[in-house]
């Protein structure tokens, strides 16, 4: 399966750190809810460099998942067009979103969407036998803070724990782009701070490009770069001198 | 409508592929009660009134000849309600456009009144009045196309006479009209009941004011054994073969046996149906009242009674049992119109109008209602139970283990997926192996209907190519010397003649006894032969008497052990016999010897019966036409004709029936696979979602999810042929009955189409799931929790 995935190949490697990774212009989305028309986004200009943190800030309804689903490839924008590095992502079909999704974005979700039946490595596993040149699957764990429970079914972890598999899993495969969803939406201060705590970490250590969406706006504090959305447009855009270390984060 | 209520609707119409294979089965279920209930009490009904109405006798008896005041005697016996003295002769007939003989039962009739037992049902014409009229029994005249006015030519005692047709009629003692037993389904191109004046028929046998034959019924409370000694001993001396009660009279038998069949086919298949309906809906209403956790929650938090949340899950569970129940009545009601027809084909009754009972319907519906309340209660139960507090939090996370099938399948195999596969089925072993079962009993009822076609198939072989193989069979009117077979070995086209001797006997082994023919056969013979319901031959046994396994059980006896024959023929000389041997033969209770033995046992030199014969086809023709005009002749078969008669009328008959269930199995596969397959989509769509958003294509996501349902299938594929093979057992077993047993023989092709019935329905349910796995949409499942 690897070998096929490879030979069909059509979107080259990461870019070096600085470089343009995403490039979105004049993005919209609209829903149709049975007779009505709902705007979610609306003539969206973003870029996104290599090795950049990102957080989209908003309250509910702003846009922020919606812009983060066309980013990832699980939706396309009514119009507009998003760049993936030489990629025109708007303009391939599922076959090759899939493929896109398999080999350069890691997800990681409010509710840990983990495989119940597989334990801790198992799950990070079934993402590293998709991938070229992936971590080991237990190292991905240690890098999380999970090197001693490994083999832990997600019925046996907390819930902080269980979004830390989440996050190897996301990272392991060294993806491009590491997009984030409420993230820490489901668990408590301490344990989200810790979450978010991997999370620089990775950005850090690995160089990958990370999307966080979130209605808190304290986690604003350790990203480079933070937009805000409302009503599906991106009404604020502000970059942070320094990043705050997740620990001296407040909320 | 209440809101409850229209979120049941609601919810109906967005379960409707899952609601309407639950409707389907119950559909099948209820189909199968009604019609087979509706034919029991018909049949039953029918029999009851026809044998009232036309008062059908009791007690029957066949002897040589007896002078009429003996029958008078017998009449005014206290035990002895009624007696009709009659002459029954059977004749060679020489119908128009059969080129073989016919076997036409002579019974004698009163010209100036209605018999006082037996009595006949005019279909058409009038009753007899002058010379050499009769009246022939309608199926025989349908199957020739004879009318009234027509006649037919028949060798009646040496004298070629034509009988005049002036009536069609039925008799009770002829609604399945066959030889005798023997013969297993009736040939109504061949055999026929002629109803003729007593004095034309005692003119032509030399029988004035005599009968050989004597119907009665029994007075109120008169013992039937006692009557049928009294009647032996004074009969003996007039040469009669032994009496016998409505319990060994054929044509009784056969109905009888029909009747109580439809009862017990009436509860089992249709059991088999409605259980699977509750299964099905246990697992449906199981997982709905799962993924409704929260609106249950709700409901209850707004002050819906747990009895009301409850009675609203057992409502969405009735409405796809009470939609199959009502077309399943409508089904039914129509089937069995086409079944009563297919009756009308072997069972000659007067009133062949079928009317449903409304009571049957009330019954089957709420058979229906039950099979699914009872499917979705421990479901009911469990939303009722559920605190709202509880109820609002999502279900704690499935737990799972690394269990033993996992090990088995070993580390090389063990990827992701395979272990995904594999805990999921090992999480809930009890829905697993029900699911298995579930699919098995489908692929059991598609064995259980093709094994009727193997069955037949099986039969018509043996009997056709293995017991038979000669081309033409004749019976002389008396025994005769064995010199006989040099005058049928001259006849045109004879290749070659097998004398046989069949004897009247009882056989005794103390208080056991059974009336029935000895059969007297050439060892060495190649014409006729003893084979048992696995194929096997038996050779006849020097010394002593071969009996069907069926005659061995009910005389208790073994081989090796001794029995009474009591003769009832000729000088009716008493002899012991030792068991030699026992064949598990399809049709009848036979007891074979060896020829001469059978000679030596009557102390009668080379005496036979009649004979086998090999035909010339060419010359097949020539023969017959000689047959048809051969005084010393009582009787001529026609092997080819037979088995052309059985494949006509069995083939088409049963093809309804064996199609119908053949086709519900169907139903009951795909509903089974379908379910299993949705139920599974609905507990992991999500987990699948996620699986699809980390980049696995949906081709390795729907393997993942119908690989599963695909092993599963795949363990009840083996399972499935063995309970069908053991379904098909009992019903061998069940089917057993004096007359005949059925083979248990199911073909290898029946299983294979089983296997593709089932891989099929796997297939078909697969591409339904595959298409609601493409649409899965991967934005809202991230959006919930589970």
């Amino acid at each position: 399966m690897a070998t096929a995935v490879r030979e069909r190949e059509a979107i080259p490697a990461a870019a070096p750190a600085g470089e343009p990774v995403f490039r979105a212009r004049g993005l919209a989305k609209t829903y149709r809810m049975g007779e009505v028309e709902v705007p979610a986004l609306q003539a969206v200009d973003l870029d996104l460099a290599a090795g950049e943190f990102v957080v989209l800030l908003g309250p509910s309804g702003s846009g922020k998942s919606t812009l983060l689903n066309i980013l990832g490839g699980l939706d396309a924008p009514t119009s507009g067009s998003v760049r993936f590095l030489d990629h025109e992502l708007t303009r391939a079909d599922e076959e090759e979103l899939t493929r896109y999704r398999r080999e350069h974005v890691g997800f990681v979700f409010q509710f840990y969407n983990l495989i119940p039946s597989l334990t801790a490595r198992e799950n990070v596993e079934l993402v590293t036998e998709l991938s070229e040149r992936p971590m080991d699957p237990a190292e991905a764990l240690r890098l999380v803070g999970l090197g001693e429970r490994l083999d832990h079914f997600p019925a046996q972890l907390s819930g902080g724990e269980q979004q830390r598999v989440a996050i190897a899993r996301a990272v392991a495969k060294r993806p491009d782009v590491l997009l984030c969803d409420e993230p820490t939406g489901a668990l408590d201060f301490e344990t989200g701070k810790l979450v978010l705590e991997v999370l620089e970490r990775v950005n850090r250590e690995l160089g990958t490009t990370t999307v966080i969406i979130t209605h808190n706006a304290a986690i604003a504090g350790m990203a480079d770069r933070v937009l805000r959305l409302r009503s599906g447009r991106i009404v604020e855009e502000r970059r942070n001198a320094a990043r705050a270390a997740p620990a001296d984060l407040e909320w | 409508m209440s809101p409850l209520d229209r979120k049941l609707l609601r919810d109906l119409a967005h379960l409707w592929g899952q609601m309407t294979a639950v409707a389907l089965v119950v559909t099948c279920g209820v189909g199968m009660f009604v019609t087979l209930r509706s034919m029991h009490r018909y049949l039953q009904k029918t029999q009851a009134g026809y044998y009232e109405q036309y008062r059908f006798a009791e007690v029957f008896a066949q002897l040589k000849r007896a002078p009429l005041p003996v029958a008078s005697r017998i009449a005014a016996l206290p035990e002895v309600a009624a007696a009709e003295p009659r002459i029954v002769m059977d004749v060679l007939l020489d119908v128009p456009g059969l080129p073989e003989p016919a076997t036409g039962r002579l019974v004698s009739i009163p010209r100036d009144r209605r018999p006082a037992l037996n009595d006949l049902h005019l279909r058409r014409g009038r009753w007899i009045a002058g010379r050499d009229e009769a009246l022939v029994s309608e199926a025989f005249a349908r199957a020739n196309r004879l009318e009234i006015g027509d006649t037919v030519g028949a060798v009646i005692h040496g004298r070629w006479q034509r009988l005049r047709i002036v009536g069609l009629a039925l008799s009770p003692e002829y609604i399945y009209e066959i030889r005798g037993a023997g013969d297993v389904f009736p040939d109504n191109h061949r055999f026929g009941v002629i109803w003729m004046a007593y004095g034309d028929l005692a003119a032509a046998f030399d029988l004035e004011g005599a009968f050989n034959d004597l119907v009665l019924t029994l007075a109120p409370g008169a013992s039937e054994s006692a009557v049928l000694g009294r009647l032996d001993r004074e009969l003996a001396r007039y040469g009669g073969v032994g009496a016998y009660g409505r319990e060994d009279h054929v044509s009784h038998r056969f109905v009888s046996d029909e009747i109580a069949e439809t009862r017990v086919t009436s509860v089992v298949i249709p059991a088999i149906f409605l259980g699977v309906t509750a299964f099905l809906l246990h697992i449906v209403m199981s997982r709905l009242v799962a993924t409704q956790r929260d609106q249950i929650a709700v409901l209850k938090a707004f002050g819906y009674s747990d009895s009301a949340v409850g009675g609203h899950f057992l409502k969405l569970a009735l409405a796809p049992a009470l939609a199959g129940a009502a077309a399943g009545s409508a089904v039914g009601l129509w089937f069995a119109v086409g079944l009563a027809r297919v009756y009308a084909r072997f069972y000659q009754f007067p009133v062949l109008r079928y009317e449903p009972e409304p009571g049957i319907v009330g019954l089957a519906v709420l058979i229906g209602g039950g099979a699914a309340l009872f499917g979705a209660w421990d479901a009911a139960r469990r939303a009722m139970a559920l605190p709202p507090a509880e109820a609002m939090r999502p279900e704690a996370p499935a737990r799972f283990h690394k269990g033993w099938l996992e090990r088995l399948a070993g580390p090389g195999l063990a990827s992701p997926e395979t272990r995904i596969l594999l805990r999921n089925l090992e999480r809930r072993p009890w829905k697993s192996l029900l699911s298995v079962l579930g699919v098995a009993l489908a692929g059991a009822i598609v064995v259980l209907g093709w094994y009727a076609f193997d069955a037949i198939q099986y039969m018509k072989n043996v009997q056709f190519r293995a017991v038979q193989r000669e081309d033409v069979t004749v019976v002389l009117r008396e025994p005769s010397s064995s010199a006989v077979r040099h005058a049928l070995a001259g006849l045109p086209g004879v290749l070659r003649v097998e004398p046989f001797r069949m004897v009247a006997a009882r056989l005794r082994n103390g208080h056991r006894s059974y009336r029935t023919t000895l059969q007297g056969i050439d060892p060495r013979g190649e014409l006729r032969r003893v084979v048992d319901r696995g194929f096997r031959r038996h050779d006849l046994p020097p010394d002593g008497v071969l009996l069907t396994a069926r005659l061995a059980e009910r005389l208790d006896v073994r081989p090796g052990d001794r029995l009474t024959v009591e003769v009832l023929e000729g000088a009716r000389p008493v002899r012991e016999v030792m068991v030699a041997g026992v064949a598990d033969e399809m049709i009848g209770m036979s007891a074979y010897l060896e020829l001469g033995d059978l000679n030596r046992l009557m102390r009668e030199g080379g005496t036979v019966s009649g004979a086998w014969l090999a035909v010339d086809p060419p010359a097949r023709d020539d023969l017959y036409a000689r047959l048809k005009r051969l005084p010393a002749v009582a009787g001529v078969g026609v092997r080819e004709a037979a088995l052309r008669g059985f494949e006509s009328t069995i083939a088409e008959s049963f093809r309804l029936s064996i199609s119908t269930l053949i086709g519900f199995a169907c139903v009951i596969s795909f509903g089974v696979i379908y379910n299993g397959a949705r139920i599974a989509l609905s507990e992991r769509g999500r987990e699948l979602a996620s699986l699809r958003i980390l980049g696995f294509s949906r081709a390795e996501v729907a393997s993942m999810l119908l690989g599963e349902q695909a092993l599963l299938t795949l363990a009840a594929l083996p399972l499935g042929a063995s309970l069908g093979f053991a379904v098909c057992a009992l019903l061998a077993f069940r089917f057993e009955s004096d007359l005949f047993r059925l083979p248990l023989a199911v073909s290898a092709q029946t299983y294979l189409y089983a296997f593709l019935t089932v891989a099929a329905s796997a297939l078909a349910s697969g591409l339904a799931v595959r298409r609601r796995l493409d649409r899965l949409d991967l934005v809202e499942v991230l959006k919930t929790r589970e």
